[in-house]
């Protein structure tokens, strides 16, 4: 039945809605294209930097042995969980390189590659999954905040803090990242629009790997695509291959130059895959089989790319060595400081509640500097 | 000082709804990275007119009219102040800041020590709260429980003029996030306060003897401050001398104040409207009773709302605690094993 045909319906009863009820913004500009923008393999790909792509390489080659080596540092107990990002590397080094220095990258809890890709040193991006501290950095210091457990609440913090930026005349842009999962939060709704509405300058990058833990997209949402959803909040909505890194470098770059320019939000959905389980945790066999996995890693982000390369002669042996040498250095390194035990101080506990502690904490604090006082004394004495 | 007292044309009585608006303007005038938001607080003032001509005088940048969403509001003022500025947020009713408890409590009262101390948020999050004006269903709880056991989070509520003031200007200056609860039903009460001149109020975190008194000690806060101090005139009929303290912060918890009024007085009542259980009260009798033991001559007691979902207007008068509550729980003080 269309509305028309409804009872009461007809034809006659019919006007003409007063001014205000007229879209106020043409949507076709808005709406993603029906497929995931592509270059590498395409006529596209006829004008990439090489330079660039050369970096983006030797990053990604970078991003992939950083995500081996946190996964067998959780193995070995070094740290409590690692989310990988094994598959979509690709995302996380182009979030990192299309920010200038005075931006801000606003990450979930996956996304600890794009912030050692931003240039955070690997063992203070991984404080909060070894477990001796929430976060091991100064976000202002490196302009990467925290990185966000609660899902998708890291996103208005990113609209807010660009909002501020622009309102003191700043150059400042702030991207966030978020989940496939993470799109179906009221607060992803919230930012999304406070974004729209103040035309902040805020790039939101929605990382659509397939799963929530075990929920695939479908069971998440019934929008055509999640890119779609921009077009409801008055913002582009852009549709892209997530393991093509020179889609997503043009796609982020585009949508990064537009908030600079004082053109508001873009939303950007990266469509990849997440190769590994969710965590360590996670029994990945119980919600997908291997041959979906297989067909995923047959479109890896680092082979698109040196496939590429080499048949345009802009990559070669030497290079790929090159770039694996890089890699083999920074993993050694990152070993080498986590299986230094970090040195813990209890008392830390009651630090950084309150600018000033409470009597309360000051209580408590003291009754703990009693228990390990006569834990030490104890020791000393056994021994 | 001398005693001439100069009269001037500001001894208008002044509303607490004057004096909020008044700690905004003067923090907003003195600090460009003030900035107030939240639902209808432009062109409107805010339904109770607290931001009434900010958004007139600083512009709309500096008093914005937000969107429709208390978790976008609030997780919007964590990004700003992020970038160093102080917002100061309206959340419009009691009720209405639940949607934001999550920004609330994983972030903007956790940002300071996650971080070791290098983001701390000064965020003032005002809350008309509480019951007595007639308000239907989710206008009118008092949700001060579920801020108090929140770590990191500072809770101050005046119940004078004087205090709407200065504590909403300590709460603003404050590098601490600080829920500023407002009671909503003293929003109209008046006082001599001079929004020229204000005077100078203790800080956040000190309580204040607003009555001296021997026979026991009434401790409460925000909207039950003048119900408790009608009930101690009442009381002095009964041959009861009471005294009342108003405990202004409940986060930080001035104790050394309550502690030492208890032992003057050596009984002790806690009201306020919030439900009993898990209430504020149940903690400051537990603490009142922890250092005072061997000073009280009764039990601490409380007065306080009911444990139920705030009552329909109609009824709301039989579970707000009222002076004749007040009174027969006094009276059960006597306490004879
Ligand atoms: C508010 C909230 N609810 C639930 C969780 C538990 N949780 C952690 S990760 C996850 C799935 C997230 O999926 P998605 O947003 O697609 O991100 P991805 O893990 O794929 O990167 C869930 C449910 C959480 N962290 N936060």
């Amino acid at each position: 039945m269309t509305v028309q045909e409804l009872p009461g319906a007809g034809a006659s009863h019919r006007s003409t809605p007063p001014p205000a009820w007229r879209p106020r913004t043409d949507a076709a500009p808005l709406l993603p294209d029906p497929e995931p923008y592509r270059v590498l393999g395409t006529p596209a790909a006829d004008r990439l930097d090489p330079e660039l792509m050369r970096r983006c390489y030797a990053e990604l080659v970078r991003g992939r042995r950083y995500n081996a080596q946190a996964t067998a540092l959780t193995r070995q107990g070094r740290l409590a969980v690692y989310p990988s990002t094994v598959g979509q590397e690709a995302c996380e080094i182009a979030a990192a390189m299309v920010l200038e220095e005075q931006d801000w990258l606003f990450p979930s809890y996956r996304d600890t590659l794009a912030a050692v890709a931003r240039g955070l040193d690997p063992v203070q991006a991984l404080t909060l999954l070894r477990g001796d501290w929430h976060t091991g950095y100064d976000p202002r210091e490196h302009r990467i905040a925290p990185l966000s457990t609660p899902l998708a609440t890291q996103l208005p913090h990113a609209v807010g803090l660009a909002h501020a930026a622009r309102l003191r005349g700043d150059d400042v842009v702030a991207l966030a990242m978020v989940g496939d999962g993470g799109t179906s939060e009221g607060d992803f709704h919230e930012a999304m629009n406070f974004a729209a509405v103040w035309q902040a300058p805020v790039v939101f990058l929605v990382q659509n790997n397939g799963f929530a833990i075990s929920v695939p997209l479908a069971k998440q949402t019934a929008a055509p695509t999640l890119a779609h959803k921009a077009v409801g909040y008055g913002m582009p909505g852009r549709l892209v291959d997530g393991n093509d890194i020179a889609a997503m470098h043009e796609v982020l770059s585009e949508a990064v130059r537009r908030a600079r320019s004082g053109g508001g939000p873009t939303m950007i959905e990266a469509v990849t895959y997440r190769i590994e389980a969710h965590t360590n945790a996670d029994d990945a066999t119980r919600y997908r089989g291997d041959a979906e996995v297989e067909a995923w890693k047959a479109h890896d982000p680092i082979e698109l790319l040196e496939r590429e390369l080499t048949a345009r002669g802009l990559l070669d042996e030497a290079g790929i060595k090159a770039a694996k040498d890089a890699a083999e250095t920074m993993a050694a390194e990152l070993r080498d400081a986590m299986n230094a035990e970090p040195v813990l101080d209890p008392m830390d506990l009651f630090e950084n509640v309150y600018a000033e502690q409470t009597g309360r904490l000051r209580e408590q604090a003291a009754m703990l500097r009693a228990e390990l006082d006569a834990a030490e004394q104890e020791e000393g004495d056994g021994s | 000082m001398t005693t001439v007292a100069v009269k001037t044309a500001t001894t208008k009585p002044a509303t607490m709804a004057q004096a909020l608006n008044r700690a905004m303007r003067d923090a907003m005038a003195e600090d460009p990275a003030v900035h107030v938001m939240g639902e209808d607080v432009g062109a409107l003032g805010g339904v109770f007119r607290i931001t009434d001509g900010l958004a007139k005088e600083f512009g709309e940048d500096r008093c914005t009219d937000t969107p429709l969403a208390e978790a976008g509001i609030l997780g919007a003022a964590v990004g700003m102040a992020m970038y160093g500025l102080r917002p100061v947020v309206e959340m419009q009713f009691d009720a209405f800041a639940y949607p934001a408890f999550e920004q609330l409590i994983s972030h903007v009262a956790k940002m300071r020590n996650r971080t070791r101390g290098a983001m701390p948020l000064p965020i003032t999050i005002r809350v008309p709260y509480g019951g007595g004006i007639g308000g239907v269903e989710h206008h009118c709880d008092s949700s001060e429980a579920y801020y108090v056991a929140t770590p990191g989070l500072t809770v101050v509520t005046p119940a004078t003029v004087e205090d709407a003031y200065g504590l909403l200007r300590a709460s603003i200056a404050s590098d601490d996030p600080v829920i500023f609860l407002e009671p909503k039903r003293l929003y109209w009460s008046k006082s001599d306060w001079s929004p020229e001149a204000p005077a100078a109020v203790p800080g956040i975190g000190k309580a204040l003897v607003r009555r001296t008194g021997t026979s026991a000690t009434l401790i409460t806060y925000g909207p039950s401050l003048p119900v408790c101090m009608e009930a101690a005139e009442a009381a002095r009929q009964e041959g009861w001398d009471l005294e009342v303290v108003d405990l202004r912060s409940l986060v930080p918890f001035d104790e050394e104040t309550v502690v030492a009024s208890v032992r003057r007085t050596g009984r002790a009542v806690v009201v306020h409207e919030s439900g009993g259980f898990g209430g504020p009260g149940a903690e400051i009798a537990a603490r009142v009773t922890e250092r005072c033991f061997h000073h009280l001559e009764a039990p601490v007691l409380r007065v306080t709302g009911f444990d139920i979902p705030y009552p329909p207007p109609m009824l709301e008068k039989h579970h707000l605690p009222g002076v004749d509550r007040i009174l027969d729980t006094v009276a059960r003080l006597q306490w004879e094993n």
